[in-house]
């Protein structure tokens, strides 16, 4: 900020509500320790994060499968300078894995030391709750 | 995906005849619409024209109404510099926003539509803290996957790439940081860069890590800026005797996803490589051809995929173009003799304008002493990336 002159803006605090009625079966699948993708019934394409609708073959109403947990990490960060939403966090490392199926996930890893933390090293893909009580996934350990 | 058209242009010549920009960096002296005016008033002049010869702008600006106050800022601003009644529209690409608002601003006049446009670019991001402007940036990918879960930032977004391209191609910290010393010299000698203070290695080495393994001194800084192009048909140009135009040779662009896990590859943008072999097969260039570049330098790595994925040198060849100097006044291909990103300043809907600026400013011979480029085919290459390749628009001027 500046020491300028400046006039300050009204404030307004924004939270929008997203829609999670037609994924709700990812959120519910978290709380029950399962991680879904989509698959289309029609071409057989897996989709993660989850499409409801098929952006290959443009069919509705895809399958919910369970996606395996084990991964390979394709890359991966150690964030330290964070937003303001996630000041209250300690720094974070985030991964993106290649799993199976064949489809990529990029979530949080944890549980290994950044010096630990190499490119095509395995790590296991998990549902989990967050201590504020919201559902969501990570890589961990094997 | 390649999906441009890639046969000749049957449309009309565009020239660039007027280029303004306002001085970059940390304009709290100034607001929204008085910054523009510092970038439309010299354009104009340049052009010898006035505010109300112009029928249609297009304006590249991110952050309405989030880091900065106005919603409708081609209103706002037109209204300020005496252009209302001109169509309007605001152009969004993230950081490749002003390459968006320069192909309307083109495609107006290219299609016999308009006879003269102006593309502009204008941006505040410093009236916030840098932690909300850091959330706002980070938001700008896919939001609901991979921001409202796991807090990816946009140095964390290249990150990943650069972690990548070092585990396979052997590129070092200290290669990323060339780029940053490179980049600071010329900057240094160009008067509208925000940041003129030169690097060495250690500086940047040293530097506190923001998203490992990029450091303070491999990111680009949070900058306001403003920059304007008047265009003109070829008619245009005769009748108004421009002496110095500068000619629209090809426009590529591409797109890549907005989930960075549904990428193939995180060692290059998918989306720089398409847009570059567009703009290309359309200019009828090569890259050889090429007397200089602007590339999107927004962190170090982004500078090293960049010359890989435009076609200036072969995949994991980045850093020897580097280490050689080969990207430097004397080399094969003089890059981002602006300072870059990195140096000047990125405001992000004002980058690819700014872009343009530099390239018409090289090709006039107008550059400031150092930094000038030498011409040989007189062929300039702007590279602007939205995003992290989410958005790429390439763009090749010819004198």
């Amino acid at each position: 900020m500046s020491s300028m002159p400046s006039i300050k803006s009204r404030e307004i605090k924004i939270v929008q509500e997203i829609p999670i009625s037609k994924n709700l079966k990812f959120y519910e699948g978290l709380k029950e320790g399962k991680v879904y993708a989509t698959k289309c019934k029609d071409c057989g394409k897996i989709y993660f994060p989850p499409n409801v609708d098929c952006p290959e073959c443009l069919s509705t109403g895809l399958d919910w499968v369970e996606l395996s947990s084990d991964a390979e990490i394709e890359t991966f960060t150690h964030v330290v300078v964070r937003p303001t939403t996630f000041q209250q966090n300690k720094p974070y490392t985030v991964a993106i894995g290649r799993l199976q199926e064949g489809v990529k996930v990029l979530a949080w890893l944890t549980g290994f030391k950044l010096s630990e933390v190499k490119v095509g090293m395995k790590a296991k893909l998990v549902a989990r709750m967050t201590p504020e009580g919201n559902p969501t996934y990570e890589f961990i350990r094997p | 995906m390649n999906l441009q058209k890639d046969s000749a242009f049957e449309v009309r010549k565009v020239a660039v005849i007027g280029i303004g920009n306002s001085k970059f960096g940390v304009r709290q002296d100034v607001n929204i619409s008085e910054l523009a005016f510092e970038a439309v008033r010299p354009a104009l002049e340049d052009a010898g024209l006035g505010a109300s010869d112009i029928p249609f702008v297009a304006l590249g600006s991110v952050g309405a109404g989030a880091w900065y106050e106005e919603l409708l800022p081609a209103v706002v601003v037109s209204e300020y510099c005496g252009m209302t009644g001109a169509g309007l529209v605001r152009c969004e690409a993230a950081c490749a926003s002003g390459s968006a608002a320069f192909f309307t601003a083109y495609s107006a006049v290219a299609s016999g539509q308009e006879d003269i446009a102006m593309a502009m670019g204008v941006e505040k991001m410093r009236e916030i803290d840098s932690a909300t402007a850091m959330e706002w940036i980070g938001r700008a990918g896919y939001y609901l996957w991979e921001f409202h879960n796991f807090g990816v930032t946009f140095p964390a977004y290249y990150a990943l790439h650069a972690n990548s391209h070092m585990a396979k191609y052997g590129t070092t910290e200290e290669d990323l940081a060339l780029v940053a010393v490179k980049n600071h010299k010329y900057g240094s000698m160009n008067p509208i860069a925000h940041l003129q203070n030169k690097v060495t290695v250690e500086a940047v080495l040293n530097s506190m890590v923001i998203a490992s393994p990029l450091k303070l001194y491999d990111c680009c800084p949070l900058t306001d800026g403003a920059s304007s192009l008047v265009l003109a048909s070829e008619e245009k140009v005769k009748e108004l005797g421009v002496d110095t135009p500068v000619w629209v040779a090809g426009i590529g662009y591409s797109s890549g996803t907005a989930n960075l896990s549904k990428r193939n590859s995180f060692s290059g943008l998918e989306a720089s490589v398409q847009a570059s072999k567009n703009a290309f097969k359309i200019a009828g260039v090569t890259p050889t051809q090429v007397d200089f570049a602007e590339v999107h330098d927004c962190f170090t790595i982004a500078e090293i995929m960049a010359y890989e994925d435009v076609g200036f040198c072969d995949r994991g060849e980045g850093v020897k173009l580097l280490r050689e100097g080969q990207t430097e006044i004397g080399g094969r291909i003089p890059i981002n003799m602006d300072g870059g990103l990195k140096s000047k300043g990125h405001p992000i809907g004002t980058t690819g304008c700014s872009m343009m600026y530099e390239l018409a400013k090289q090709l006039r011979g107008e550059a400031e002493k150092g930094r000038q480029v030498p011409l040989k085919n007189n062929i300039g290459l702007a590279h602007n990336v939205g995003g992290t390749g989410h958005y790429c628009y390439v763009t090749i001027l010819r004198r």
